[in-house]
């Protein structure tokens, strides 16, 4: 990388130097790019799974029916508002705007591009930054649970109620998977904000685990892959998308704790969803895909990574994790709430620990001599590898035949019919047949399968 | 260094930082008085949440953004969320009663606190009245999480991983004592299953549901049996029986 390219990384030090209308219109661009990711989002959702449905989707509003979403947004808007008697009123009105504050204010820390001139001013295209960017985006999402649960709680009835201790319950627990998983990303970056994750994936060379070269590009999904793959299973939990879709469970529940909610109330609910899912998409971007930096064959070009450029690359990338939410949603079945959880604390959960010890170790000897190297990482490695060859497997039980089953009954059973019983066939469906025929000109040699 | 941290290292106070504190000093107020005051209890936990998120951003303006962030994450985002999720459950309606137990209690505990708080305020004014605060820079000269982390894990790391595992403790003895062991003996088998289904005096068949055969097709009408007789087994035992007025059990008109 030339230091020129470098120079585009901008680092804490650049925040918090721009003029108040630069900071207001990055504001509403984070702002603008929330509602419009909705207004596309729901649109692109809807076409993308239509396509794996083998059915057109909405087409008809606007061109590619681009303009589906507005005109339900603007029929919504003129729906009856419906304020149900047994509901809290002041919390039931404060709930869907908690969802979407928490969601929109995630987009404050996400960096869109490097340093760019606008009027003059060099600025980073991100609107602000901290040492603990990434703790706020967790304190965005545990407040968001905040929007949920109130609603359910708010509207005085069991269904919401059900729902949102549902949806709360599945937040936490997939929380702390996610966090675990970020874990391992400070630890390789040294850094908790969000421009400094993204710099840091950059630069290759500062990447080497366990003393072992390894070339760019260096993006923590790869040199991180246990990490990448809980943080983005931990986020489909977090933005309650299916297969994890289970506070809305509409088989079940419903629609969960936005059961009483109608018109715009319900409009908040759903732009808070969709905007977390696209805010998710982006932070999982930033801290995993190298953020705003063009992945490689367009590296070859030298101005890939300065100037405005680098917010499309952001975009593609934003665009492609969409997708594969979307790809989820079309694809897997939802999962029971038992399975859900138990995947979360005992599967996702130990991995993530067990991850992180193994990262620190790699990380700790990474100083010593490639003999200490070799004692460190071989003994641990053959203890474990000996461990799974002699672990005790389990025998397998052979399976019972019919009959012995039948003998293993305990006593006062259901008396059994013989095994070897011949069901004669019934007289009355000759009979109906008998009848039938006469009628049923074709059904001729299909007469003795009824 | 961050905007914050040369808000809080400038040694007075800074404009950005009055201001903050002035807007956000009287919400957290009104939030402890609204916590105390409010009679629901779901209410006063959401008073509890808004002191707490201003406190949050007080340990930010004081350039402590790690610990800042760690009260909204820990505090607002898992304590107070277990707290709402009791209260819940417990139950929607459960709003405290203003009846008092002990005669002029209010009005002690109100002096009592005014009292407590003015003892408290003087006591800190006149201690930090004439100092002026030294080494912010000194303890967040290679960042503020750094500074933590290395606290936490060289001077205090015994005492840090004394409380976690006190606190794992906690978790394995709450989970141990919310445990139920079902024995083997206990599990119930096909065949004693139905032989108590059908044993004397219980009835076999799947219950009526509430409103079969009934003038009403309310859950609260018990169903009629083949015989004419009402079950009473076809209302939920939570449903209040009530009696019928004379217009609801007449004939609604459907039988001309």
């Amino acid at each position: 990388m030339t230091p020129s390219l470098l120079a585009q990384d901008p680092t804490l030090a650049d925040f918090g130097r721009d003029p108040w209308w630069l900071v207001l219109g990055k504001i509403v661009f984070a702002f603008a790019f929330g509602l419009l990711a909705t207004l596309l989002g729901v649109w692109f959702e809807r076409r993308v799974v239509g396509y794996m449905q083998v059915r057109p989707g909405p087409n008809q509003v606007g061109p590619f029916g681009l303009l589906q979403t507005l005109a339900d947004g603007l029929k919504m808007a003129f729906k009856e508002d419906i304020l149900p008697k047994a509901a809290d009123k002041v919390v039931y009105f404060f709930a869907p705007t908690i969802s979407v504050i928490c969601a929109v204010t995630a987009l404050s820390v996400v960096p869109f591009g490097p340093m760019v001139s606008i009027a003059g001013h060099h600025t980073p295209l991100q609107v602000t930054d901290v040492p603990v960017a990434v703790l706020l985006l967790l304190a965005c999402s545990s407040m968001g649970v905040y929007g949920i649960v109130l609603g359910g709680w708010a509207s005085g009835s069991t269904y919401p109620l059900l729902g949102g201790l549902r949806s709360s319950a599945q937040m936490i627990s997939y929380e702390v998977a996610m966090g675990l998983s970020i874990v391992a990303v400070f630890m390789t970056a040294g850094t908790m904000s969000t421009s400094g994750i993204v710099a840091a994936q950059g630069d290759a060379t500062r990447l080497t685990i366990g003393g072992y070269e390894i070339p760019a590009p260096g993006w923590y999904a790869i040199l991180l892959l246990p990490s990448f793959i809980i943080f983005f299973i931990a986020t489909v939990g977090e933005t309650n998308r299916a297969p994890f879709d289970l506070p809305e469970a509409e088989s079940e529940l419903v629609a969960g704790f936005m059961t009483e909610y109608s018109s715009l109330k319900f409009a908040l609910f759903m732009l808070s969803e969709y905007v977390a899912m696209v805010t998710m998409s982006a932070v999982t971007t930033t801290l995993f895909l190298g953020g705003w930096r063009a992945p490689w064959p367009i590296t070859l070009w030298e101005g890939a990574n300065s100037g405005w450029w680098p917010m499309l690359w952001f975009f593609g990338k934003v665009i492609a994790l969409v997708f594969v939410f979307v790809w989820l949603r079309g694809t897997l079945p939802r999962l029971r709430y038992d399975q859900f959880m138990r995947f979360g604390w005992k599967v996702l959960l130990p991995i993530n620990l067990v991850w992180i010890l193994v990262l620190s170790g790699l990380r700790s000897i990474e100083g010593w001599d490639w003999k200490g190297k070799a004692i460190a990482v071989g003994i641990p490695a053959g203890i474990a590898l000996i461990a799974t060859l002699f672990w005790p497997s389990r025998k397998p039980q052979p399976t019972p035949t019919t009959q012995e089953q039948v003998d293993n009954r305990p006593y006062g059973s259901f008396p059994l019919p013989p095994m070897d019983l011949q069901v004669p066939p019934s007289p009355r469906i000759t009979r109906v047949v008998a009848e039938r025929e006469p009628a049923n000109i074709v059904a001729g040699s299909d007469s003795r399968e009824v | 260094m961050t905007t914050s941290t040369v808000l809080a290292a400038a040694g007075g106070v800074s404009g950005g930082e009055e201001v903050t504190f002035w807007i956000l000093a009287p919400l957290a107020l009104i939030g402890a008085i609204g916590m105390v005051a409010a009679r629901n209890a779901v209410h006063s936990a959401l008073w509890l949440v808004l002191t707490m998120l201003c406190l949050g951003v007080f340990y930010v303006l004081q350039a402590g953004p790690f610990i800042g962030m760690v009260q909204i994450i820990v505090y607002t985002g898992a304590i107070m969320m277990l707290f709402l999720f009791v209260l819940m459950l417990v139950g929607r309606d459960s709003s405290d009663s203003l009846i008092e137990t002990l005669r002029g209690q209010r009005v002690a505990a109100i002096l009592l606190g005014l009292g407590f708080a003015g003892l408290v305020g003087t006591a800190v004014y006149n201690a930090m009245d004439k100092t002026t605060a030294v080494g912010l820079d000194q303890a967040n000269a290679e960042g503020n999480v750094q500074g933590i982390a290395r606290l936490l894990f060289t001077k205090y790391v015994f005492a840090f991983e004394l409380t976690s595992a006190l606190l794992i403790t906690a978790a394995v003895g709450a989970m141990v004592l919310a445990h139920i062991e079902r024995r083997k003996q206990d599990k119930v088998d096909q065949v004693s299953t139905m032989r108590a289904r059908f044993a004397p005096g219980n009835y076999p068949g799947p219950k009526p549901g509430p409103g079969v055969f009934a003038t009403s097709s309310s859950v609260a009408t018990p169903a009629r049996l083949p015989d004419g007789r009402l079950t009473e087994r076809s209302t939920p035992d939570i449903l209040p029986v009530r009696e019928l007025t004379a217009q609801e059990t007449t004939l609604k008109g459907t039988d001309r």
